[in-house]
This record gives C-alpha cells, structure tokens and sequence, in this order.
C-alpha cells in the first residue's frame, strides 16, 4: 500500500488524524495534513481506507497494489 | 433480510457515494443501484463556493472519485435520472424515465434544493449556488459583469454559503454587498463574538454590510434583468447579479405519498432508520441523535460521510445508535474556520487559546458546564484537541444492564 495526499485539497478537517494517528498528523500552524508513513504496515491499511473514504475533502489517495 | 442485501441509494452526490463504500468495506458483496438526478458522478460541493466560483480549480477537479476507482465500487449508476416516488413497503424506486427500481433496502440520500425568492427564476442575474452548474453560471456572470463595468454582486444570505460566496466574490473584484436580516454573518449559528469578527474581516477585505435589514424582493429592470435587491426598509440595492443563498430545504417533495414521516427532512430513529428497510443520509435526514435526545438534521459535508458508515452499518444489521459530533469548517478570505459540535447565538463563548487580534484564536461555547461546540480561526489543530470536551457533551448515555436494545 502507498498513500498520496494533496496538501493543496486538505481542508485541516483532522478526520484522518482522528482515524489512523500513527498514518496521519496536522501541521500545528495550518491544520493540513502531514504523511507519517506513506507505506504502513498492515495493521493500518483498514484505518488509512476508512480515512481515505471520509476524508472531507478526497485529498487521500491510497494505491493499494503499491 | 438475505445475507446479501441489494441496496439502492437513491442520490449520487457525497451522502450517495459514501454509503456504497461503506457498504463494501464492511463487506458487502451484494447488488448496490445508486440512482442520482444530475447527470454528474459523485462530485464535492464545498469548493464550488470557494475554488471553483473562484476559478482556482477546474469544475472536473471537484470529482470525488476516478473512473476507475468508481468501477472498482462494482455498483450500477444510473445519472440524470430523478426519483420521483419510493413505495417503502415493496421499497421500490420510480425515476422520472419511467425505470422501477427495487431492493431490499433503500437508503434516501437526495440532498437539499436552495430556498429562493419568489419570482427570481424569471429574472436573468439571479442566481442560487449548488451544483457544479450553478457554479459555473455564476461565475460567468460575474466574469461577464466584471469585463463589461457591471460588476455589482449583492448576496442575500448572510449564513456560511452567503458569507462565503461573498467572500470569493470579492477576492475576484467585484463590488460586493452581503444583505441579511442578522446583525452580523453567521450570528445564529456562531453567535455574536465570532459574528462580529467575521464582520471586521468582510468589512477589511471591502465587502459591503447590509445587516440587520431584511430582504423583500428582487427588482426587476424590466427587460427580463435583475436591476436591484428590496429592502423591507424600501430601499434598493442596486445590483447586475444577484446571488440568493438563503438556506435550502430537505429534497423530500418526491416522497409524497410514501407514507413516510417528512417534517423538516425525513425523520428517522437513532440508527438513521424511516421505516423497515428504508433509511436516510445526508443533508435530507432527520434523525435521533440520541447523545442530545432530540431530532438532528445536519447541512454539511464530514455528516454526509459518517452518517453513510452509519447507514451502511444498520443496512448489515450494526444496531449502534448514530451519535456524531457534528464537524464543519469554512474558509473566507485568509480565516479558515473549523467547528466542532453545534456552537449557538445563546451559549457562552469564551477565547480558551490564541487571541483574535493575532488572526488566531479558539473559542469554546458552554452551556452551564457542557462544551457545546469549540471553534478554530486559523488553529485547527488546537481546535481538534479542544475537540474532547464536546464528545462528552454528544456521547449517548451508556445502556442500562439488563435492559432491552433500543430499536
């Protein structure tokens, strides 16, 4: 599995640190995503799709053949 | 109902979308018909106020998802096929094009339609903004405006849409006025220290107020062309384009007949359930939230994505009741407002973190010693940690030992 986001889409909803802390930050100045782990283990892959799917802004994108 | 359910969802938009996800990612591999009135796939409509009217996107950059990834979902679409009546009972579907579509459940996802006023469909110049078209037929209007020397906008609605638009509008150029009856944007839902500080920011950037005043009609020119908006005080606002953005009603009139219980959205019990095999998502639902012990029908786009989990869930049989802390966010200018919980004109709000004068603040609304709602301005993050104290305040009691599962 390989994450993307884009940083110019996210809206700073937080949905995504929320889901999957250890995949996902906030920068503290604009609330815009920070990538922790582009390639996760396993035991993330339920929690970054789910983040993925209700992220408010479709700024996840997830390749799961990666 | 079988192992394997075939859904329909009646909606294509975010709510539409998002159940069908759901759906498969709780493992649901049975038949899903999505049935959706525009003739778009899912596509997302925050940034129509703000990217898109501003031109800083392309309109295809709003699609939620890619072909392929729409493909991967293994769920049939029918677009640009209104619903026009839902019969719970054989939960069937009828579309305008005269196909009947049935399952064993259906969920309701259509959405809201702007309110307007009366008699600005006549009119040219008058505008209302939800879909990606009405996005693009304002934007060209104010371009066209902005070229030929009739660049005046009045926005008539001074809640997020109205304020927001405004705000886009501006940033373009235009000579803009924002009207409505509250004596700052937002005041009802914001209330009136982060109302006032929305005021400061309009009046900074150069948009015109003209609050506290209500709104009695539009003027026409005469020609079939908007020339002004009416004031109850008598006035008229001159204006070239008009944009109503006065709130909008649940897209319940096609369940006419169905039996089911409509007032102010279709109303639901806890698991976001109408009726047997019959629920709602979205801008359109009702529903009980049991953490506040009254009915709940939330307008934004973070509901429309946690309340489809929700529905996906009680369509497999997951009995937990939906209890969300409502989440919804907005940009105008260089202020990018995040909201957590429900904030209100009457609750007590306090800065807790950062400060107004430093363009970055949180504020906390209390009702005796219940966090209602917290607000970022420019602080997102801090906003998510002061997050915790209004779960509380939205978590539904725990169930009582030995009692009955409330259905």
């Amino acid at each position: 599995m390989k994450i993307t986001v884009d940083e110019d889409k996210c809206c700073g909803a937080g949905q995504c640190a929320l889901i999957a802390p250890e995949v996902f930050d906030q920068r503290d100045e604009d609330g815009v995503v920070v990538l922790l782990d582009a390639a996760p283990g396993e035991e993330h892959h339920g929690a970054v799709r789910e983040s993925a799917q209700v992220c408010p802004a479709a700024a996840i994108t997830v390749d799961e053949d990666a | 109902m079988s192992a394997s359910p075939r859904v329909v969802v009646v909606g294509a938009s975010a709510a539409g979308l998002a159940t069908v996800e759901a759906l498969r990612r709780k493992g649901h591999a049975g038949a899903v018909t999505v049935v959706g009135a525009e003739p778009y796939g899912p596509y997302d409509r925050p940034p129509l106020s703000k990217q898109v009217l501003a031109g800083a996107w392309p309109p295809e950059r709003t699609r939620l998802r890619t072909p392929e990834v729409l493909d991967g979902l293994g769920a049939e679409w029918v677009l640009g096929d209104p619903a026009t009546a839902l019969d719970p009972l054989s939960r069937t579907v009828a579309t305008a094009s005269g196909r009947a579509v049935v399952g064993d459940a259906v969920v309701v996802a259509t959405g809201a339609r702007p309110r307007t006023l009366p008699g600005q469909e006549r009119l040219k110049g008058v505008h209302v903004l939800r879909t990606l078209d009405d996005a693009a037929a304002l934007r060209a209007d104010l371009l066209d405006g902005a070229r030929s020397g009739r660049g005046r906008l009045v926005v008539v609605g001074e809640g997020v849409l109205g304020a927001e638009a405004a705000a886009t509008a501006r940033g373009l150029g235009l000579d803009t006025t924002l009207v409505g009856p509250q004596r700052v944007p937002m005041e009802a839902q914001l209330g009136p220290l982060v109302g006032g500080l929305l005021a400061d920011l309009h009046r900074t950037e150069g948009v015109r107020l003209r609050l506290g005043t209500a709104v009695a009609g539009i003027a026409d020119s005469g020609s079939g062309r908007v020339r002004g908006v009416l004031l109850d005080t008598g006035e008229e606002l001159p204006a070239d384009t008009v944009l109503v953005a006065v709130g909008a009603r649940p897209e319940t009139d096609w369940l006419e007949g169905s039996g089911l219980e409509v007032s102010d959205g279709l109303v639901c019990d806890a698991h976001c359930r109408a009726a047997e095999g019959v629920y709602a998502v979205g801008d359109v639902a009702r529903w009980h939230h049991e953490g506040l012990g009254r009915s709940l029908r939330l307008e934004n786009r973070t509901n429309a994505v946690e309340q489809a989990g929700a529905v996906a869930g009680a369509v497999l049989g997951d009995e937990r009741p939906y209890a969300p802390v409502p989440y919804l966010w907005t940009d105008q200018f260089g202020a990018k407002i995040q909201i957590h919980g429900l904030p209100s004109a009457s609750a007590e709000a306090e800065v807790v973190e950062g400060a107004p004068g430093d363009g970055r603040f949180v504020v906390r609304f209390r009702r005796g010693n219940r966090t209602e709602g917290v607000l970022g301005w420019n602080m997102p993050k801090q906003a998510r940690q002061w997050r915790r104290e209004v779960s509380d305040a939205f978590a539904p009691p725990p169930p009582v030992p030995g009692s009955p599962v409330a259905g």
